[in-house]
């Protein structure tokens, strides 16, 4: 490794435009990337590393300014340069790997014209050398054949694949250096593996810098060399992941590092064994799907899955996407009517239910959803959005709803002021709590979690698990928890489901299934949780033996 | 693909059949006939008797449905029926009208799609400031001017004032130029602001930053990711503004005095020729069915999310 660092950010300031108000959200941040190195830009949302990532491409959203410092590439000093100049850098000596491979193709192009494309502009060939070059690239990422891949539209390759492409795209030009931002969190968690480890090796071929952009600490820890811990637009420490894991120095590293799903203690395992009351009951539960053009062809998205949940217990489906859980859950609820098997919720066959009883049994199961952002109205204020579920059965006077929205709110954890305010004032985090309290307001037993943390910050995350674990203790509730995060399901739930194509390959308690996984499906998941390499926190934070009395 | 193409072509006879029968209830439901404004003249001087043989030859006074069986039977078979103003067939007379009407719409039509194209791009390319956001409030402005007021303003700045064109005794082109100015403007005017506000929903898009990424430029973002992402929900507004574009078209023969449907459709209307108006309705609604037809069969061949295989050679 050469001395001379290939990427220096000397004290960089950022500030975007809103209004007639500059708002700065990089502070004097500077690091170091050598040649070879691979460097993490760790953070929450609003940590300022994604933008910090776009300034080293020069491509800073149209309201973003470099106010300050000096960001130098092999020594010159590029945050000032025009677009135009930076065009003949960018795809050659600095490239991208985005975040999102289902937006991040022209979906009307095909993947070949886009692979060649960054050959095009920098001018690498004539027609003939660049086809050759694009055929190469599309084996070297695996994708093959490689000749009929390259006339694929991105809409007819899965989200692997896509991110296949866009490395391909971004290695095409041997460049030093390689912005990854957040490369794999839009990915199912076997492929995040499979991806990373493609990246490292061509990383490893050519020699290229990786300056890895990412929220997830476990990924951070297992791939790079050096982390820069962000917060709110701030460095908190720099260094050697080795060092950084094992001694952190800012307390915001340190609650990041105990936030962390991957890193967390099991959840104590409780005495539901003799408890033979369960809430849910679903046994042989199928759903075909019709399939358009074959008259006959149907879709077989859930095949056979049985499992019982205990009154007051929390039970997970785990899977990635394709997988059937959203199918499992939807049927569960009562949105979809299965084509066979039996789902009993409190003792009712929610199967033989229709029209006004399947409405009124609504009540005593309800859902949270994914996306804190999409599920509430944006022109309701919170007190409506948390009343509105009272209207839609027996009236109840108005004195008596607002109070009980008030108390539902304060369960949550959110003081009286938030009442008239609208969904856009709050964090995600806040969101989710109203997803919940609206949720929770016609007391349900039951309640569905559909992914109901995978869109918030580790942090903020920790804070939800743990609301909802004070929850279930003070109303008895039941959960079914639905994630593709196994690190969280392990943290929360008490048994669960892992879901493999339709059909359920494991099942059982929770550190069963964790500690002797039945199918080898369920080892691969578990091998794909990112941060083996992570030092053992959590050892160090609770009681050690811990895992060997949770054995059975 | 035959089921989208068949899906579509059933949407579209649909609705020219609806518009058809909406278009004839609607003619019959309107007091007073042709028979009684051009017969019962006092100076023809005809007997009553007289005039129900006359009602009864012209079919009028069979019942309803006979007549719509009997009108949608002849319109199957490209017979128009007669004029009772002219006393010559219908056909006759689209055929002397339609064709300057069509060139019109058409040459309007396309005048408008090159118009928002060349707004859109030199809002976009230009890197001044004020000169985009100038280009940018013209839609706005060309949406608010009525289009008898702005054929008249372009006669008097164009003709009048710089006499580049003529308008006393043009030319077999001369005179078409206005006119399809008046018409396309108007036109161009929505287009464009869609197009506009398309082009900045996929200039968000992450793929452009991937473009940028790879050291594209900005125009050649603009021209190779963009524009193709843009243009078609632009295209499907078109399609609708195509049924504007006809409307204007009357309005616009009016105002230059160029004979074409627009006089035909204002003779008919007055002298209640239903057998005229009937037959106007329905070429207007082929005209928009058509126009739309061909969009929606464009779609796939722009897009190939909609699944259509393109073939191996793209």
């Amino acid at each position: 490794m050469s001395t001379a660092p290939l990427l220096e950010v000397e004290d960089l300031a950022i500030s975007y435009r809103t209004g007639n108000r500059d708002q700065r959200v990089v502070h004097g941040v500077s690091f170091k990337v050598m040649p070879g190195e691979v460097v993490a830009l760790v953070g929450e949302s609003g940590s300022g590393k994604t933008t910090t990532a776009q300034a080293v491409l020069g491509l800073l959203a149209g309201n973003g300014k470099v106010e300050g410092g000096a960001i130098r590439l092999n020594g010159t000093d590029i945050a000032h340069w025009s677009q135009k100049r930076l065009d003949g850098i960018r795809g050659a000596v600095v490239s991208l790997i985005p975040q999102d491979p289902g937006s991040s193709l022209n979906p009307v192009r095909t993947i070949g014209s886009q692979l060649a494309e960054v050959l095009q502009i920098h001018k690498r060939g004539d027609r003939k050398t660049i086809q050759a070059r694009v055929i190469e690239l599309l084996e070297r990422v695996g994708l093959t054949p490689a000749e009929m891949r390259a006339r694929q539209y991105p809409h007819e390759l899965s989200g692997g694949m896509r991110q296949r492409v866009l490395i391909a795209i971004a290695v095409a030009l041997n460049p030093a250096l390689i912005v990854a931002d957040e490369p794999t969190s839009a990915l199912d968690v076997t492929v995040q593996r499979r991806i990373l480890d493609l990246i490292d090796e061509l990383r490893r071929e050519n020699g290229t810098a990786v300056l890895l952009v990412t929220h997830d600490l476990g990924v951070a820890a297992d791939r790079a060399d050096r982390l820069v811990v962000l917060q709110g637009g701030r460095i908190q420490e720099q260094g050697a992941v080795k060092d950084v894991l094992a001694a952190p120095s800012s307390t915001y590293t340190r609650r990041l590092l105990s936030d962390a799903p991957s890193l967390g203690k099991p959840r104590p395992v409780r005495i539901l064994v003799d408890n033979q009351d369960f809430a849910i009951d679903v046994e042989g539960l199928t759903h075909d799907f019709p399939l358009t053009g074959g008259a006959a062809k149907t879709f077989r998205a859930l095949d056979g899955i049985s499992f019982k949940v205990r009154r007051g217990s929390t039970h997970a489906i785990v899977g990635e996407s394709g997988s059937g859980k959203t199918t499992a859950v939807r049927s569960v609820v009562g949105f979809l009517k299965p084509t066979a098997g039996r789902i009993l919720v409190d003792g009712v066959d929610l199967t033989t239910l229709k029209g006004e009883a399947l409405r009124r049994f609504r009540k005593h199961i309800q859902l949270v959803y994914q996306n804190p952002y999409g599920s509430l109205d944006p022109r309701q204020t919170i007190a409506r959005i948390v009343e509105e579920p009272l209207l839609n059965f027996e009236p109840i006077p108005a004195a008596d709803r607002a109070r009980k929205v008030r108390d539902m709110l304060n369960r949550v954890g959110l003081s009286e002021s938030f009442l008239e305010r609208h969904p856009r004032a709050l964090s995600g985090g806040q969101r989710q709590r109203v997803a919940i309290a609206r949720a929770l307001v016609l007391d349900p037993r039951v309640l569905v979690l559909d992914e109901a943390v995978s869109a918030l910050d580790v942090t903020v995350q920790a804070q939800i698990l743990s609301l909802l674990d004070e929850l279930q203790k003070t109303l008895g509730l039941t959960y079914l928890f639905v994630s593709h995060d196994l690190a969280v399901v392990r943290q929360i739930s008490d048994t669960v489901s892992v879901m493999h194509k339709g059909r359920q390959v494991d099942g059982g308690p929770i550190e069963a299934v964790f500690g002797r996984p039945d199918s080898a499906y369920t080892r691969e998941l578990i091998d794909a949780i990112p941060g083996r390499s992570m030092p053992d926190v959590a050892a160090l934070a609770s009681p050690p033996g811990l895992h060997a009395r949770l054995s059975p | 693909m035959p089921s989208y193409l068949l899906g579509r072509l059933g949407q579209a006879l649909a609705v020219l059949a609806l518009t058809f029968t909406a278009a004839f209830l609607l003619l019959q439901v309107l007091p007073g006939d042709a028979i009684m404004i051009k017969f019962m003249a006092p100076e023809m001087g005809l007997t009553p008797d007289q005039i129900a043989d006359i009602r009864a030859a012209y079919g009028a006074d069979l019942p309803l449905w006979e007549r719509y069986l009997s009108t949608v039977g002849q319109f199957i078979t490209g017979n128009f029926g007669y004029s009772i103003q002219a006393g010559v067939p219908v056909s006759q007379l689209l055929a002397t009208n339609l064709p300057s009407t069509l060139l019109l719409a058409s040459l309007g039509f396309v005048a408008a799609l090159i118009l928002t194209i060349i707004l859109a791009a030199a809002s976009n390319m230009t890197g001044m400031g004020w000169l985009r956001a100038g280009l940018q409030s013209l839609p706005s402005l060309f949406i608010s001017v009525p289009v008898f007021w702005l054929g008249i303003m372009l006669i008097q700045l164009f003709s009048f004032q710089l006499g580049l064109v003529s308008v006393i005794s043009p030319g077999p082109v001369e005179k078409l130029v206005l006119p399809v100015m008046t018409l396309a403007i108007p036109i161009s005017a929505p287009l464009a602001q869609i197009l506009m506000r398309n082009i900045d929903q996929v200039l968000a898009q992450p793929f452009v930053a991937v473009a940028r990424a790879k050291g594209a430029s900005r125009n050649w973002v603009l021209w190779r990711h963009v524009a193709r992402n843009a243009i078609l929900p632009t295209l499907t507004i078109a399609g609708v503004l195509f049924g504007e574009l006809l409307t204007g078209a009357v309005v616009t023969e009016a105002v230059f005095g160029l004979s074409g449907l627009g006089g035909l459709t204002y003779q008919a209307v007055g002298n209640h020729d239903t057998a005229v108006l009937q037959a106007i309705v329905v070429i207007s609604a082929l005209a928009f069915v058509v126009i739309n037809l061909i969009v929606d069969l464009l779609f796939p061949i722009l897009d190939p999310r909609l699944g259509i295989k393109v073939g191996a050679t793209t």
